[in-house]
């Protein structure tokens, strides 16, 4: 092997790499024009909104897909003339699980080493250190489909590393993966660049992880908008990024405002307030809020990302949406401060599969109008419940009620018409066109007629769908399918609507429009409840309740959850880091749940 | 380094997907359905519930002046294993009852029958029957006719009269001494069955890969297109071959199919037809990447010809002439000849050779075709 080493000089290189797709809305250009270099032993992001092109780059990186022009350059090989040279070395890690859920663990990762032509007398000695840090170890003789999405996650590293090979390309491997996995994941991926010297070159969604990177590539629309070192990056945004604060205006209402003001790259609500990336020095705010609290905060790679995208796209304004244009003012009017009427009440909900309890004497209710998080990993009892809410699966013991009504004693379809729901799965039909899922979707809730087309015309101008009326909804692009299946789960007045992981895999640009228009139904008295894998989206939420093992393990808002992870070495936690906390606290580490 | 790998690595490759398909079939249960349950049903199904015999046929009849004669040949009809004769008062009712369906034919004889007989003249005989069925009634016209030429043979030889017909009819049929439809249906499935087992489990198997996106993580590895072909071959050609001996001993042994072939050109003859229907469906999936969309087109380009134009249950030579050109492009049709040749005929070079070189044809084509098409890319 050691005379089979490539050339370490120039480990990756991308030059002027141009890829079109026909699609039936015309020519893509899914790479325009991309150079990048990635340097040995260090981990390189690419990040990107969706469509951006990472996964056709790291496609063509990989050998597995022809580039129209322009040239790349890994480990000294061409992967357009010399993928089978290439394919000896290289680490390839796929966005989908790219592995045999009906082999075991040991069966797969043995596939790998034959495919790679690792000898077997040095499997023992390669294998040892993979499944120690993935702690797959016990689970060696277990069916790949049988594991959690972290582990499943931390299988796809470990055979992509079998061969151990000096440059491994990741494609947005943490997507869907609970905070937990995330983190552990990315432990094993610092160890191997660490004690390697693997060369790493890895794209993502999570802002968070891209700070943690030696560079960043910001791709977007198939263009390098960016690219150096995360703290470059962020030390542009420095004195461009501040909190504001108006008292008598709350951050639901203060956040969409202030995102259509010109001058103003990027609103999110955070803290009481909304944190604003601005064009110039300070906050170009308009006279009717000029009463507002403004400090400046130091910038986080997000707001850097923020801001090279609005400067890359030119930001296009939209019309604000008015709460006149639909239908729930004139049914359930949003509640005056301090009025509250609970929508959702739980109380000891307990549900047994077998000898296995999914779900252990919840308890907690919902109130009108209000943003309700239900956060943990992967298997914790979120969707179990989510089910039971939304009468598909009867609890074993325990009160359920929706808007007073208990759920159990009632009519399920009476129920339903109260409930919007909304997966993490396209559940649209995608034959249809946008206008033919409405109208589906409104008639299986019984509307009709004048009311109906009413209704339809409204949904169809407050989520900006009017443009895309007849195109088939599977041929949208991502950011307008996720907004046509909340405006299908919304079409039928629901006062409850249930998220389950509405934005896995969205871009911060795509989350950001997605949460402001939750943010806007719940104003008009919308309850929500939501489920996420984003710890910056469960400060969306006015109250979140983490649970492991069926069980509540904390209720408050985001402020109060991260106070209780509060220590002397970390003073200012966030939501995640007090999340990881807290589900530690109930389970000691190294004992997969 | 060199970019070409050594025959022991490709040796290495193949193995280890020769392993990873065999545990996928053992550990899912659809393909051993398919590769070993459904044979035996469809073979029960044909060979029990399908026959193509009639026998206890309800057959009307009108008799509109009793003589001995018209007695005789009713009596005659009774005796027959064919015919379940039923009297009818006139030909009004036997035609009410035709059109329930109570019978399925009506022999009508005139009032002129018994003596037009004995004077030689057209004879006042009437048949009349159901071609609702075509091939019921096909066969119910020829039974009759059977019927009724024993039955003048019958009175030839006891000399009561002379034959109105100088040259008796004799009907032999051959290589089906027996005419049973079963062992002429059991050997035409078995060719379906390969069809299915070969085109269906292959186009299913590797458009999951691309499902699943297995496939994407595959060509990131140093295995090339051709190593992943020939290691879905193996496995599924030896589970198609293992479909084929259940068959051809459930044939054999459960509905006793003679087999006056060998064994080897049997062997033979279907491992060459295996490879074509494997080569189909690899082809099929490498078009479609969708198991719904394999899955349908394998049924509808491959398992429904095979069913209807390989002259399995409909005989080709019957068919107008545009269809009797299609069905050369059918693989199965010259594996059914083939089959029913060594089934009941015996080893028969001129059938046999000819077929096989089709046969062999058909595979390759489909596999040039195969290494044309795939490429180790992901679009």
């Amino acid at each position: 092997m050691a005379a089979d080493s490539p050339p370490r000089t120039a480990v990756l290189s991308v030059r002027n790499i141009v890829r079109t797709f026909r699609s039936p809305r015309g020519i893509i250009r899914a790479l325009d024009d991309v150079s990048f270099d990635v340097a040995e032993g260090t981990i390189t992001g690419l990040i990107g909104p969706d469509g951006a092109g990472k996964t056709t780059l790291l496609r063509i990186l990989a050998g597995i897909l022809g580039a129209d022009s322009g040239r790349a350059t890994i480990l000294g090989f061409d992967p357009a003339t010399e993928a089978p040279a290439l394919q000896r070395h290289l680490g390839y890690m796929p966005q989908k699980f790219g592995l045999y859920e009906d082999l075991t663990v040991g069966e797969n990762l043995d596939l790998h080493a034959d495919l790679h032509g690792v000898p077997p007398e040095r499997r023992a000695e390669l294998y040892a250190p993979l499944l120690s840090m993935t702690a797959l170890g016990p689970f060696r003789t277990r069916l790949a489909g049988k594991l959690s999405g972290g582990m499943k996650q931390k299988l796809g590293v470990a055979c992509s590393l079998v061969h151990a090979p000096p440059l491994l390309l990741l494609d947005e491997p943490t997507v869907g993966v609970d905070p937990v996995s995330r983190r552990e994941l990315w432990e094993i991926l610092a160890r191997q660049v660490r004690e390697n010297r693997t060369t790493l070159l890895v794209s993502t969604a999570y802002m968070d992880e891209a700070s943690r990177f030696d560079r960043v590539v910001i791709l977007h629309a198939g263009k390098v908008l960016g690219e150096g070192r995360p703290e470059d990056l962020v030390s542009e945004a420095r004195g461009h990024v501040f909190h504001v604060a108006y008292p008598s205006w709350s951050p639901r209402k203060l956040e969409p405002f202030l995102a259509k003001v010109p001058g103003i790259l990027d609103a999110v609500g955070e803290d009481g307030g909304v944190r604003v990336v601005v064009e110039g020095s300070a906050p170009p705010l308009p006279a009717e809020i000029s009463t507002t609290r403004i400090e400046p905060v130091p910038p986080r790679f997000e707001d850097a990302f923020m801001q090279r995208l609005a400067r890359g796209a030119g930001k296009t304004s939209r019309t604000a949406p008015s709460p006149e244009n639909l239908g729930w003012q004139n049914k359930k009017p949003g509640l005056a401060d301090g009025g509250h009427e609970e929508a959702i009440i739980i109380r000891e909900l307990t549900r047994d599969f077998g000898s296995f309890r999914a779900v252990d004497h919840l308890t907690f209710s919902v109130g009108r109008g209000e943003i309700f998080g239900l956060l943990g990993a992967n298997g914790a009892g979120k969707t179990t419940t989510f089910r039971m809410l939304s009468g598909l699966l009867l609890p074993t013991s325990g009160e359920l009620r929706i808007d007073g009504k208990d759920v159990l004693g009632s009519r399920v379809a009476e129920i339903r018409g109260r409930l919007g729901y909304m997966s993490q799965k396209f559940s649209l039909y995608s034959q249809l066109t946008v206008h033919q899922n409405l109208v589906f979707f409104t008639s299986a809730y019984g509307m009709s007629g004048k009311r109906q087309r009413d209704r339809i015309a409204e949904i169809e101008a407050f989520f900006e769908l009017e443009a895309y009326r007849e195109e088939s909804a599977g041929l949208l692009p991502l950011g307008f399918r996720q907004r046509l299946a909340l405006a299908a789960s919304v079409a039928h007045e629901p006062s409850i609507l249930l998220l389950d992981e509405p934005t896995s895999g969205v871009d911060p640009v795509a989350r950001r429009e997605f949460w402001r228009t939750i943010s806007q139904l719940s104003l008009w008295g919308v309850s929500v409840l939501v489920t996420t894998h984003f710890m910056t989206e469960a400060e969306y939420c006015d109250r979140v309740a983490i649970m492991a093992q069926g069980q509540l393990l904390a209720l408050g808002s985001p402020a109060e959850i991260r106070a209780r992870a509060r220590t002397p070495e970390t003073p200012d936690p966030t939501l995640e880091d007090a999340f990881i906390r807290l589900l530690e606290q109930a389970q000691p580490p190294g004992v997969p749940a | 380094m060199t970019a070409s790998s050594s025959a022991r690595e490709r040796l290495v490759r193949v193995r280890a997907m020769v392993k990873k398909e065999s545990l996928q079939i053992v550990r899912d249960p659809s393909s051993l359905a398919i590769a070993i349950v459904l044979p035996v049903l469809l073979l029960l199904i044909f060979g029990y519930g399908v026959s193509l015999d009639a026998r206890h046929v309800p057959i009307a009849v009108v008799t509109e002046s009793r003589t001995p004669a018209s007695e005789g040949f009713v009596a005659g009809l009774r005796q027959s294993p064919w015919f379940v004769p039923r009297s009818y008062p006139d030909i009004h009712s036997a035609v009410a009852a035709l059109r329930r369906q109570d019978v399925e034919g009506i022999l009508w004889l005139r009032e002129n029958f018994g003596r037009s007989i004995e004077s030689f003249r057209t004879h006042g005989v009437h048949v009349v029957v159901d071609g609702v069925d075509d091939n019921t009634a096909r066969l119910v016209e020829g039974y009759l006719t059977n019927t009724w030429d024993t039955w003048i043979g019958f009175r030839n030889e006891r000399g009561r009269a002379l034959s109105f017909q100088p040259v008796a009819l004799d009907v032999r049929i051959w290589f089906n001494p027996d005419s049973r439809s079963r062992d002429f249906l059991v050997p035409g499935l078995i060719a379906v069955i390969m069809t299915l087992i070969g085109a269906l489990l292959t186009s299913m198997v590797v458009a999951r890969e691309w499902e699943r996106g297995t496939l994407e993580s595959l060509f990131s590895t140093p295995v090339t297109i051709g190593e992943i072909l020939v290691s879905k071959f193996i496995p599924y050609f030896i589970l198609g071959m293992a479909g084929m001996g259940v068959s051809v001993i459930m044939g054999h042994f459960l509905f006793e199919v003679p087999l006056r072939g060998t064994l080897g050109v049997l062997f033979l003859t279907s491992a060459l037809f295996l490879t074509t229907a494997l080569g189909m469906g690899l082809v099929i999936s490498t078009v479609s990447k969708n198991q719904f969309v394999a899955g349908q087109i394998a049924i509808v380009f491959t398992f429904l010809p095979a069913f209807i134009l390989s002259g399995f249950i409909f005989d080709i030579h019957s068919m107008p002439f545009f269809i009797r050109v299609l069905t050369h492009i059918i693989p199965a049709s010259y594996f059914v000849t083939i089959l029913q040749s060594v089934f009941l005929a015996g080893n028969i070079p001129g059938v046999i050779i000819p077929n096989a070189i089709a046969l062999f044809a058909f595979s390759l084509f489909l596999f040039a075709l195969l290494v044309r098409i795939s490429r180790k890319r992901i679009l």
